[in-house]
């Protein structure tokens, strides 16, 4: 054992001056730097996310709420059958004059002199007409309503709505603004009475299309959306993983599958909107398919998707060790049951994640919809994919054509909703992927 | 018989053991590059066969040809004869799914698969329908793991991952799963290296016992481990076989200076 207290031990020295300059300093002054340019980029995104998020939430979190009039309606048998003739003539219930039921309701609420013409216009005005189909539809479903009186809940009309959020501006000149002085000061008069509240806006995530923003929803576009998703991930995962396993394990290398990987990484790279072309000539000119159809926005889509998701597999069937295969192969499995008990298993957490970007991408798609006619005004839901219908990006962007000031609200809500989307896609992702990573 | 004397029975077997394996003139060509020349070496059964040789000699190419391994490389070609008892193995009517349920592999690195210890074993007889019944599967799992000198370290795990063992289980892991097919040779490419000399030496011992029922071929760099566990030896230099012969008089008194040399640690 050496001691290096005792004397008899020499420890050498080294004078200063023969130190080398190794450039320590410079060294570590060149990572001190790096990691500043690392934060500061990270931080400068997490601004820009920060900002894009609360500009779309401070925007978009009215939407969700919605400014409605109760009002104890009379469905006077006077108004909507007159001549009592509903038993015989069916459209009898179905043309009768409702909006007459609300002017009523709401001339005996605020208590006006019904022969003032003007004045009654104004009131009416406050409630959304799509009151008279609300009404319609109460009736049509039951019609021993009739005679009775029943509180109904009703739409405010879309600039009471933006008033009564504070959105409009009431120091502009009456002239200058949608909102009337007097629609205001009945505005405050009912909501005293309790009358006219906001409350949660189911109706953003149920309605269709509509030219009145208080009526308008995102309801068709998340079914369609929806559909296209599903046909998405039918289509290109299987047809991708499938390409993939053929092009990476199978497939000799030579000049034609080189090609067809140059192809592919291109076609990647090819912009969305050329898809759209693409998708309009062959399934809609040639094969005839439907036009705002799902089925072929989910088509083109799935075209779309198909290269990024032949990539991601490829890079994770690549990323599986060797030595795993030759495991398999030295025990005499043949070349499918070492790829599909071994090599699959362990790219599957790599597969689903780019399959999960695939679609991410494909449901934030919006240019190859607006060219096979997804940009569309409509109503109804689909029934299936075969039936027109929309995509929330192409909702958020004709909604973001509109003027009203409602729409604008509404388009940062249907973000918000896309978003939403997303972020539970992304979920069902990450679960899956902690299910195969388990398995070690 | 105690264990000395079957020792000593099969060593004076030894020389008129029949040949297992009949390598004749096999040449390996990557893509325009020889890495064997008309290698012409016998492996005689229920022997250990040690290949040695400095790195790049072609000692390992010439064990990847005995169960076509080479066949997953991309530009192999191997020309020659190899055959296993009276089969050609490179004749098209032979199966390399077949061939290399006869002839096992245990590489390297140890690579269980990322399952359990009870799937990475009954996965070969699974594929090759040895066994049947959950009963069946049991009983191979467990004579492959005794076999393997590993049933007592993991008998109450199982269902544990493979790769959660350490390096020298994981080989032996590796052994039992090749030991389940039944095959009648087994071929090692440096199985030792990854481990540690307690590992190693385990794993000396079970090649060891392994030789009652099975050829072995070993590929190893170690020239004390070549004399250990070998009974035969070839001596591969720069794609020729230079010498084969017994094991012991390869390490007294070889035929060729190239293996003296060699087995002084003159070049390598």
């Amino acid at each position: 054992m050496t001691d290096l207290a005792s004397p008899t031990v020499r420890v050498s020295t080294r004078p200063a001056e023969t130190r080398r300059d190794i450039g320590i300093k410079r060294r570590y002054a060149a990572e001190r730097r790096f990691r500043v340019y690392g934060i500061s980029a990270i931080t400068l995104g997490l601004l820009f996310l920060a900002l894009l998020l609360s500009t779309v939430v401070s925007n978009g979190y009215t939407a969700f709420l919605q400014t409605t009039i109760t009002l104890p309606i009379e469905f006077s048998e006077k108004v909507i059958d007159p001549k009592n003739e509903r038993s015989t003539d069916a459209k009898q219930l179905m043309t009768a004059n409702y909006p007459l039921l609300v002017r009523d309701a709401l001339v005996k609420q605020l208590g006006l002199d019904a022969t003032k013409r003007p004045q009654v216009k104004q009131a009416t005005d406050m409630v959304s007409a799509s009151a008279r189909t609300q009404l319609r539809d109460m009736v049509v479903a039951d019609p021993s309503i009739i005679g009775k009186t029943v509180p109904v809940t009703l739409l405010a009309e879309a600039n009471i709505d933006s008033a009564f959020k504070g959105q409009i501006d009431l120091s502009v000149a009456e002239t200058n603004r949608k909102v009337k002085d007097q629609q205001v000061a009945w505005m405050n008069q009912l909501a005293d009475a309790g009358v006219l509240k906001k409350s949660f806006n189911t109706g953003i995530f149920s309605f269709g299309a509509s030219s009145r923003p208080e009526a308008a929803g995102v309801g068709v576009a998340l079914i369609g959306s929806l559909y296209m998703m599903l046909i998405v991930l039918v289509l290109s995962l299987p047809i991708g993983v499938a390409a993939s396993i053929y092009l990476e394990e199978f497939a000799p290398k030579n000049r034609l599958t080189d090609l067809i990987e140059v192809n592919i990484n291109n076609l990647a790279a090819v912009p969305s909107i050329v898809y759209g072309l693409l998708g309009l000539a062959v399934f809609i000119n040639f094969a005839g398919m439907p036009r705002s159809a799902a089925l072929v926005g989910g088509f083109v889509l799935t075209l779309m998707t198909l290269p990024t998701i032949i990539i991601a597999t490829r890079a994770a069937l690549k990323a599986v060790p060797p030595s795993i295969r030759s495991a398999a192969l030295g025990l005499g499995a043949s070349k499918m049951q070492t790829i599909f008990h071994h090599v699959l298993p362990l790219a599957m957490p790599g597969i689903l994640t780019g399959t999960i970007i695939g679609l991410a991408h494909a449901l934030g798609e919006t240019a190859p919809l607006l060219l096979i006619g997804m940009v569309a005004f409509v109503v109804d839901f689909p029934g299936s994919p075969l039936e027109p219908s929309t995509a929330l990006p192409v909702q958020i962007y004709m909604w973001a054509n509109e003027a009203e000031r409602a729409f604008v609200e509404r388009t940062s809500g249907a973000i918000i909703i896309l978003l939403i989307f997303l972020v539970f896609m992304n979920l069902g992702a990450i679960l899956l992927r902690r299910r195969f990573e388990r398995r070690w | 018989m105690s264990e000395a004397a079957v020792e000593k029975a099969l060593d004076q077997k030894m020389n008129t053991v029949p040949l297992k394996m009949i390598g004749k003139d096999v040449s390996v060509y990557y893509g325009e590059k020889r890495a064997l020349f008309d290698v012409n070496l016998n492996i005689r059964e229920n022997t250990v066969t040690a290949l040695i040789g400095p790195s790049g000699c072609g000692k390992s190419t010439f064990l990847r040809t005995l169960n076509r391994m080479n066949d997953t490389i991309e530009n192999c070609r191997v020309t020659g004869r190899i055959t296993l008892d009276e089969d050609d193995i490179y004749d098209p009517s032979i199966d390399v799914v077949e061939l290399r349920a006869r002839v096992g592999m245990v590489f390297q690195k140890p690579n269980p698969f990322p399952k359990s210890i009870y799937e990475n074993v009954s996965y070969g007889p699974r594929i090759h329908g040895l066994a049947r019944s959950k009963a069946d599967f049991d009983e191979v799992v467990e004579t492959s793991l005794q076999k393997a000198g590993l049933w007592n370290e993991v008998k109450d795990r199982l269902q544990e991952p493979g790769t959660g063992l350490s390096g020298g289980q994981q080989q032996r892991l590796c052994i039992a799963r090749a030991v389940a097919v039944s095959p009648e040779v087994i071929l090692m490419d440096e199985p030792c290296s990854a481990l540690d000399p307690i590992a190693t030496a385990k794993v000396e011992e079970l090649i060891h016992e392994l030789r009652a029922n099975f050829t072995i071929v070993i590929v190893t760099h170690s020239m004390q481990q070549a004399a250990r566990v070998s009974q035969r030896t070839a001596m591969f230099h720069l794609g020729n076989l230079v010498e084969e012969n017994d094991t012991d008089k390869m390490f007294t008194n070889p035929d060729d200076q190239r293996t003296q040399d060699y087995i002084m640690g003159r070049f390598g």
